[in-house]
């Protein structure tokens, strides 16, 4: 293996030159944990997912990652990654749909912990009825596990937001996981050019000495006794203790905000600002949506683009003064219930402004015209200046 | 979209049955070179000079060493270890309630001689502590406990934080070492004079 090179997370993503190279969106995602420098990969193969923890295996082969082993099952997985992360090892894993809701009880757990590992979410339907096709019902299912959740628009986010989690979570204020999500097939089995960073590049490693709770060492005073679990001790305690424990999950993703400024350039993206019809998306409906304002424009309409990157922490103040002059505002989606425009609408006034919608899911393809149509539909009626 | 300082004030309490967390309320940690003092950025001699004039001022001024300081191995620890100590003899009747550990106490604390993260109240109320200082308590835990003693006792809270500083203090500095500490050690002796620091 070629002599690596430990680097900043700025010289990682913006300063080192970059190759081209055509990828599908779990080649990228391996690729990111290549440079990640991770200690441990506890990982169960899952559809769409499954590439990716074939890839790690290989990475571990390589060297390029510490230790490396297939779970029973989700749960053992995710409570393996706590256990890792627990102990002061930075840890990736993935999952997909099902195995999202199998893990789920650890998954809910991270944060609690205040552990800043990264989790790859490659979604997929999880019911209704079974099936493994492209869905994004699984962000509602993380919304309140206090995980900061960032939605990967195609393979470059999901390169740049891995890397970019790990930085923003070990901030020592920060210090709780990042969901990196990503459509499942769209992106994970769609080919495309992803720009990547000399692979003998790596982060620095993780320094568990600055993290705002102790590693867990059985063998240092005082850490023998510093984590017991509060549920077990909770009669013990003030109620008061478990409360601010949680709103303490909560601030830390306020202080993740300057982070997320600085290395991913903020929580949304807006193209066009200003602009009368504004679309509200993230993932692969905000793909979906670029193509159809830029065809909306096309024809003379007057609409732009809200790309949100983070969905926790959600950009609730930017949204707010971003879609201010809207007249009208759509929210496409990929999953039938809508989260992301209930997350919206509860932060916006003048709702009669919002369609939620369109929508599509379990694999059906949202094809930008759908949108372009809701577009014409809405404009002449509520969305140009000169609308009655 | 944090560009202009947030209305809230972090001040002593009791503020509520269940107080904020002050980040949540647009609190921002101080930048490097900077502490907070009742949630507004000044420059850390400011913060220094503020944590001077209320320690001198105190009835009844509390250290509370975590971990960090109380299991020190490390020579930047047993520095900010050493440094404390200096401060404690400069403070007239600082007294030292140690924070060995984090698990919660059971069947009871005994809060006239430690403090813990999970009912830090109790220590507060029993000894009628009017301004305490943290240092040596992981960010974490620090924040539960700063929160928590906010929300239900009248107690002046200060955070000598060795990494990125605490919102939920009413006064906190950041990247305090031992340097750090010793210059509020000078500005503690400058206060006790009655001089202040220009």
């Amino acid at each position: 293996m070629t002599e690596r090179t430990a680097v900043s997370p700025e010289h990682l993503l913006f300063e080192a030159p970059r190759e081209k190279r055509y990828l599908i969106g779990n080649e990228a995602l391996a690729e990111a944990v290549k440079r990640a420098n991770v200690d441990v990969v506890p990982v169960y193969p899952i559809t769409p997912q499954s590439e990716v923890s074939h890839l790690c295996g290989d990475l571990w082969a390589g060297g390029f990652i510490g230790d490396y082993y297939r779970g029973e099952d989700e749960l053992h997985v995710m409570v393996a990654a706590m256990g890792a992360a627990t102990g002061g090892a930075r840890v990736f894993t993935a999952t997909s749909g099902p195995g999202t809701l199998r893990g789920m009880e650890a998954i809910a757990c991270w944060s609690g912990y205040r552990l800043p590992l990264v989790c790859a979410f490659m979604g997929r339907g999880v019911g209704t009825p079974a099936n493994i096709q492209p869905d994004s019902v699984e962000v509602a299912y993380l919304l309140e596990t206090g995980m900061m959740i960032f939605h990967a628009e195609h393979a470059q986010d999901l390169f740049d937001m891995t890397l970019q989690a790990y930085a923003i979570a070990e901030q020592p204020e920060v210090h709780v996981p990042v969901a990196v999500f990503v459509d499942g097939f769209f992106v994970t089995h769609s080919r495309e050019t992803v720009e990547l960073p000399p692979d003998h590049l790596m982060l620095h490693r993780y320094d568990p000495a600055v993290a705002p709770v102790p590693a867990m060492d059985m063998e240092a005073v005082p850490v023998r006794m510093a984590r017991d679990c509060l549920v077990i001790k909770s009669n013990f305690i003030s109620y008061n203790a478990n409360a601010s424990w949680q709103q303490e999950v909560w601030a830390a993703h306020q202080r993740a905000r300057k982070h997320i400024d600085r290395l991913m350039g903020g929580l949304v993206e807006v193209t066009h600002p200003g602009a009368e019809i504004l679309l509200v998306a993230s993932g692969s409906a905000a793909a979906q949506a670029r193509a159809a304002v830029e065809a909306a424009r096309a024809e003379g309409l007057d609409v732009g683009l809200l790309k949100l990157r983070t969905i926790r922490p959600f950009p609730e103040a930017e949204i707010a003064a971003l879609t201010e002059g809207a007249q009208v505002i759509l929210i496409p989606e990929y999953n039938l219930n809508g989260w992301l425009a209930r997350e919206v609408l509860s932060r916006i006034d003048r709702h009669s402004r919002v369609f939620a919608g369109p929508r599509v899911f379990a694999g059906m393809t949202m094809a930008p015209e759908l949108i372009l149509d809701e577009i014409r539909r809405l404009a002449p009626a509520r969305g140009t200046k000169e609308a009655p | 979209m944090n560009a202009t300082p947030s209305p809230y004030r972090v001040r002593p309490g009791p503020e509520a049955f269940l107080a904020p967390a002050a980040a949540t309320r647009g609190v921002v940690l101080p930048e490097p070179g900077q502490g907070l003092v009742e949630g507004l950025p000044v420059p850390e001699d400011d913060a220094l000079e503020a944590i001077a004039q209320k320690l001198v001022a105190a009835r009844n001024p509390t250290l509370f060493p975590g971990p960090q300081i109380l299991w020190a191995r490390s020579p930047r620890g047993l520095a900010k270890a050493a440094a404390l100590l200096e401060l404690a003899a400069a403070v007239p009747g600082l007294r030292l309630i140690p924070m060995p550990d984090y698990r919660p106490k059971y069947p009871r604390i005994h809060p006239d001689r430690e403090i813990n993260p999970n009912h830090p109240n109790l220590t507060i109320w029993h000894n009628e502590i009017d301004v305490c200082l943290f240092a040596g308590v992981h960010c974490h835990y620090a924040n539960i406990a700063l929160k928590i003693i906010r929300a239900s006792t009248p107690c002046y809270t200060i955070a000598l934080c060795g990494e990125r500083g605490h919102e939920d203090a009413m006064i906190t500095l950041r990247d305090a070492d031992a340097a750090t500490i010793g210059r509020l050690t000078r500005a503690v002796e400058r206060a006790r004079k009655g001089a202040h620091h220009d």
